[in-house]
């Protein structure tokens, strides 16, 4: 069970956060961390990599919302990628991703959100 | 002689009627003589009520036995004391000392004195009277907690568990408490005795009924077994004991889990609702009240539980509840909701959540309520337990109850979309039963059990917060959750909802549990 970090890279198009291990409880922390290191260059958008996510619970999953939340209230879209089907699944039951485009890959989230905008959703 | 009247008013029987009591004055012996008891219906009343000042007994001319008792007594003028226009007393005076007539100023003097006295009277009586309201209601009020306490002792503390059943029960006393009762008898092989009942009359009788009434059947239920005789037998027993005008009703069932057969007979109970694929039946048993005949026979019947059933069995209090309108909440109408598929406890909160929309706000409770569901689940004990293991409330342990649970249905064969569901759904379940449940008290544990009945699996997860308010699940309001309006946390039994096929709770007073069903026949993947 691998502890949660998250690390920031910056690319063309929008700041990446990696996201490695868990999303749960212990999430929180490095999460937000993340997040104001990736906003604080004023980008259009973000995209969240779920590449190397294994689990996430439901109180990861208020984190996410909690992150997206501070997003839109800042005008900024956030685009996800590298979710594992069932977490895709859960993303559209939660209706997650009715607020955040889901991309199949990093080059195409990174491409794409600032377009797609708050509220893009990939076909 | 000299006397000084007194009065008092008695609030015995409905109308209070009117007494004069007589002491003797200062300064001579004291003597007390019997009071003067006024009838309500004596015509004297009437009259004092109209009369505008003191009344001269000796010139009275009225058909009334009270005229007669208070000359006796040696009254010759009586002031009625009113006020509000509601007579509350009599000043009696005897003849005057100097044995001369009252005189008009005498009569002036006293009609201001009553005209005086008469307000401060009332208030002394109202006072007194509040008094004793206060000493009856405490006096109720202690009663009512003894019959409270006898009753909680007499319920069961715990539900039965029986692999493939599920077994859920409500019990509400109004707040004048009745005799509502359940209970859950371990039968030899294996069988499981139920009983729910109820006691005409309420407060320490009913409990005292109630209570021997439970003892007869746990004891003779064992050795006889059958329903009917079961019934009989007690029957007999509590002729004997039973206070005039109560009698107890009771429906006595016993179960075969192995095989699902239901056998039952009925003192004039309220109807059990069976459920089954074709819709909702009545089980019907015809027999007397226990208590008030010797040697009553009591039909036996018998009805097969499927896997899928749902029995409801219950007590007047809900279906005998009224709506503001006076309309009564109707058996119709619970055989509606019965119908409707919800089992266990969810049947439980169906029922309650319509007959509070029924009620309105503010709706008192007219009589004790019993609800006992039993379902057949159909993991039953032909199913394959794959695993069974308990857990410490510590967060995090979830993982390890996810892995345990992935490993024990590794044999299954379920396709891969469907097994990351189920995991996601334990995780969130042994959460809810380590935060929730458990409050995160290690030393609680979570307990787990898998088990496959071919056509279904189920994962059953509990906790020991089963004296808690079960958890709702809802759809979480997401916008409202971007805009700040609403916590972002909450998604726990939703996600739980949308992973598995069903998702059935039940609580007892001590043990909360969820079971998490995964349908395996016919089972498509959506993933």
């Amino acid at each position: 069970m691998a502890e949660f970090r998250a690390t920031v890279r910056q690319r063309a198009g929008a700041p990446v956060i990696d996201l490695h291990g868990q999303i749960d409880r212990a999430a929180d922390g490095p999460l937000t961390a993340a997040y104001a290191e990736a906003a604080g260059q004023g980008p259009g958008a973000i995209v969240l990599n779920f590449e190397g996510v294994d689990y996430i619970n439901s109180t990861g999953i208020a984190l996410i919302v909690g992150l997206l939340a501070r997003a839109r209230a800042e005008r900024r879209a956030v685009g996800a990628c590298g979710l594992s089907d069932h977490y895709r699944e859960i993303f559209e039951i939660t209706r997650l991703s009715d607020f955040m485009g889901i991309y199949a890959d990093e080059d195409s989230a990174a491409g794409a959100p600032a377009a797609a905008g708050n509220t893009g959703r990939q076909p | 002689m000299r006397r000084r009247w007194s009065f008092r008013r008695s609030a015995e029987g409905d109308q209070p009627a009117l007494v004069a009591a007589v002491e003797a004055a200062a300064g001579e012996p004291a003597v007390e003589a019997a009071p003067v008891e006024i009838a309500p219906n004596d015509p004297l009343v009437a009259y004092f009520q109209g009369a505008t000042g003191p009344v001269d007994l000796d010139a009275l001319d009225l058909d009334s036995p009270a005229v007669a008792d208070l000359r006796a007594a040696g009254v010759r003028m009586v002031v009625p004391l009113v006020s509000q226009g509601e007579l509350i007393g009599l000043l009696n005076l005897g003849p005057r000392r100097s044995e001369q007539e009252y005189s008009a100023d005498d009569r002036k003097l006293l009609a201001d004195l009553a005209g005086h006295a008469a307000p401060a009277v009332r208030v002394a009586q109202l006072v007194r009277e509040q008094q004793a309201e206060i000493r009856e209601r405490e006096r109720i009020e202690g009663e009512l907690e003894v019959a409270r306490l006898i009753q909680q002792q007499f319920l069961p503390h715990e539900l039965p568990e029986l692999p493939g059943w599920q077994v859920a029960a409500y019990y509400q006393p109004a707040r004048q408490v009745g005799g509502d009762f359940y209970d859950f008898l371990e039968l030899p092989d294996g069988q499981l005795g139920i009983v729910v009942g109820d006691v005409t009359d309420k407060g320490v009788p009913a409990a005292l009924v109630m209570a021997t009434t439970h003892s007869i059947l746990r004891a003779e239920a064992p050795r006889l077994v059958s329903p009917g005789e079961v019934l009989g037998r007690a029957n007999d027993l509590l002729v004997t004991e039973m206070p005039a005008h109560m009698f107890v009703t009771c429906l006595y069932a016993v179960l075969d889990p192995a095989s699902g057969r239901l056998r039952y007979a009925n003192a004039g109970h309220n109807l059990p609702y069976l459920r089954t694929e074709d819709g909702v039946g009545e089980l019907r048993a015809t027999g007397m009240p226990l208590g008030l005949l010797p040697g009553m026979r009591y039909e036996e019947k018998e009805a097969a539980l499927a896997p899928g059933d749902d029995l409801l069995l219950h007590s007047d209090g809900l279906a005998e509840a009224h709506s503001p309108e006076r309309q009564m909440f109707g058996f119709p109408r619970l055989a509606k909701l019965t119908a409707e598929g919800k089992s266990g406890q969810e049947l439980i909160d169906l029922l309650l959540l319509e007959l509070a929309k029924f009620t309105g706000p503010g709706w008192e409770q007219e009589d004790d309520i019993t609800l006992v569901t039993l379902r057949r689940s159909g993991a039953g004990p032909d199913a394959a337990a794959l695993t069974e293991f308990e857990l410490a409330s510590e967060p995090g342990n979830e993982r390890i109850a996810i892995e345990r649970v992935a490993a024990a249905v590794g044999g299954l064969g379920l396709p891969p979309a469907r097994l990351e569901r189920l995991k996601t759904a334990v995780g969130e379940a042994v959460m809810n039963a380590i935060e929730h449940g458990n409050r995160n008290r290690p030393e609680l544990p979570v307990g787990v059990r898998v088990a496959t009945s071919g056509t279904e699996l189920v994962v059953r997860v509990t906790d020991q917060g089963g004296d808690r308010p079960a958890l709702q699940a809802e759809r979480p309001d997401l916008e409202a959750k971007l805009a700040g309006e609403q916590s972002p946390r909450g998604w726990g039994l939703f996600l739980i909802e949308s992973m598995v096929d069903e998702l059935r709770t039940s609580a007892d007073g001590r043990r909360h549990a969820v079971e998490l069903v995964v349908r395996l026949e016919g089972a498509e993947d959506h993933g």
